[in-house]
């Protein structure tokens, strides 16, 4: 079932952060996360053989799904992409400052400058 | 080495959620929705008694727009909107302040086919941006979506007209639309007495002109949001102002 | 073996649609974090969320569906494509 997806996605966002070197790889991990947690949330509000919850002519009962858990998601959806704006324009000051966007070699050039 | 700890933090990461995690949630499809609180607000009722709902024949109630998650975003949890709005100039001053690279701005190539195609094209997207924010009440969408509709139509015109520059009029908008939902929200305590409060009268459900303040708060979201995107990535583009 | 084969009988077409887009999305985020170039781990990125707004359409939420169709695959691939470019221009100089 789905939370088995959403999670498994989660470890694999995991392995990228801890395992590449390269800044910009970790930043494409995160927002990996933050998709599979995203739908993480709206699977835990789904009932099987219910509607959209939206008001029309073709529901004439309420027999919706849960709109709360969407109602944050729409929220975090935009958040997550405000975040990644100001991480990108970082790793942009990063690399003008050291001249890679590499771990290990900012390491080292951090050790030469000091 | 690297990869052999990246795999056993995340295995082990793994087997804890679904060993001891998992058994705890509900099953999938199977909710108790007369528990959740969802149930007021789907059936508007969070401080009356249970009354059911229907599509264009109630009148007066609690809350009045068809769209019910439109409903918990604007009108019950308008704070956490509020909330939200100010994360996202927050990080569009972010990438203002941060932008001032001394570097030539990025330059492309313009593509004939790409020039004619996005003359015929441009108000066509921004009329469907306009279209999702202004009916967000009544089917799904709202001020967010609109908002980037808008603004990824700015986007191609940036792509396909090199000397294309998101002027000063769009930080203008984004400010006079974010001060207009503090604005809207002090009315609402200055008539009712509540902070964000909804003081216009919510007419029938269904109906382009219902639900109280909900469309314009959502038309200024809508304002805000697409002018501020748009001249994010209209900074990520320009470089120092030489 | 039995247990399988049962296990395949089941499944409503709901499942199938799950197991078939979540599959996908597991590969292409393989991808994404394994790739040689960083270009190829954007794309992948933008093909995992497009993926999203299909699982997110199956379980009812057309409003999440909208909002990260527009903001997935459009501006986050916009704004890491911008980054990119200014950190190439650097290095020609």
């Amino acid at each position: 079932m789905i939370y088995y997806i959403a999670f498994v996605l989660i470890g694999i966002g995991l392995y990228g952060i801890v395992s590449q070197k390269n800044l910009f790889k970790q930043l494409v991990s995160l927002t990996i996360i933050d998709t599979a947690v995203n739908i993480f949330i709206v699977a835990l509000g789904y009932l099987h053989g219910a509607e959209a919850p939206v008001y029309s002519s073709v529901t004439p009962l309420a027999n919706f799904v849960d709109p709360l858990p969407q109602a944050l998601v729409l929220t975090a959806i935009v958040i997550s992409v405000g975040t990644l704006a100001v991480a990108a324009m970082l790793l942009v000051h990063i690399h003008e400052e050291y001249g890679s966007v590499d771990a290990e070699e900012i390491r080292a050039a951090k050790e030469v400058i000091e | 080495m690297r990869r052999i700890w990246a795999i056993l933090i995340s295995v082990v990461f793994l087997h804890f959620f679904i060993g001891t995690y998992f058994p705890t949630l509900p099953e999938f499809g199977n909710i108790d929705m007369y528990r959740r609180v969802s149930f007021d607000y789907i059936s508007k009722s969070t401080t009356t008694s249970y009354q059911p709902v229907e599509y264009k024949k109630s009148k007066g109630l609690e809350d009045g727009s068809a769209n019910v998650v439109t409903s918990i975003v604007v009108n019950y949890r308008s704070f956490d909107t509020l909330g939200e709005v100010t994360v996202l100039f927050a990080a569009a001053l972010g990438v203002g302040i941060l932008a001032n690279i001394k570097k030539r701005r990025i330059e492309f190539e313009e593509h004939k086919v790409l020039s004619v195609a996005t003359g015929m094209i441009f108000p066509l997207i921004l009329v469907f941006g306009t279209y999702v924010f202004v009916h967000g009440h009544l089917t799904p969408g709202g001020g967010f979506p609109g908002g980037t509709v808008i603004a990824l139509g700015f986007l191609l015109l940036m792509l396909a007209k090199n000397e294309f520059k998101v002027t000063d009029a769009a930080k203008h908008t984004e400010q006079v639309a974010g001060s207009g939902y503090v604005l809207v929200g002090l009315i609402g305590m200055a008539v009712v007495g509540v902070f964000l409060a909804n003081f216009l009268p919510t007419g029938t459900i269904g109906n382009l002109f219902s639900a109280g303040v909900v469309p314009i708060v959502y038309t200024l979201i809508g304002f805000k949001v697409g002018a501020e995107l748009s001249s994010l990535v209209s900074d990520m583009r320009e470089g120092d102002k030489v | 073996m039995s247990k399988l084969v049962e296990f395949f009988m089941n499944l409503e077409l709901i499942d199938w649609i799950f197991y078939l887009v979540g599959g996908l999305m597991v590969v292409f985020s393989i991808f994404a974090v394994e790739a040689k170039r960083i270009f190829d781990s954007v794309l992948a990125l933008s093909a995992v969320s497009l993926l999203s707004v299909l699982l997110f359409i199956v379980l009812k939420a057309p409003d999440v569906a909208i909002t990260e169709a527009a903001v997935g695959s459009g501006l986050a691939s916009a704004v890491m494509i911008f980054a990119l470019f200014r950190m190439k221009a650097g290095e020609k100089k």
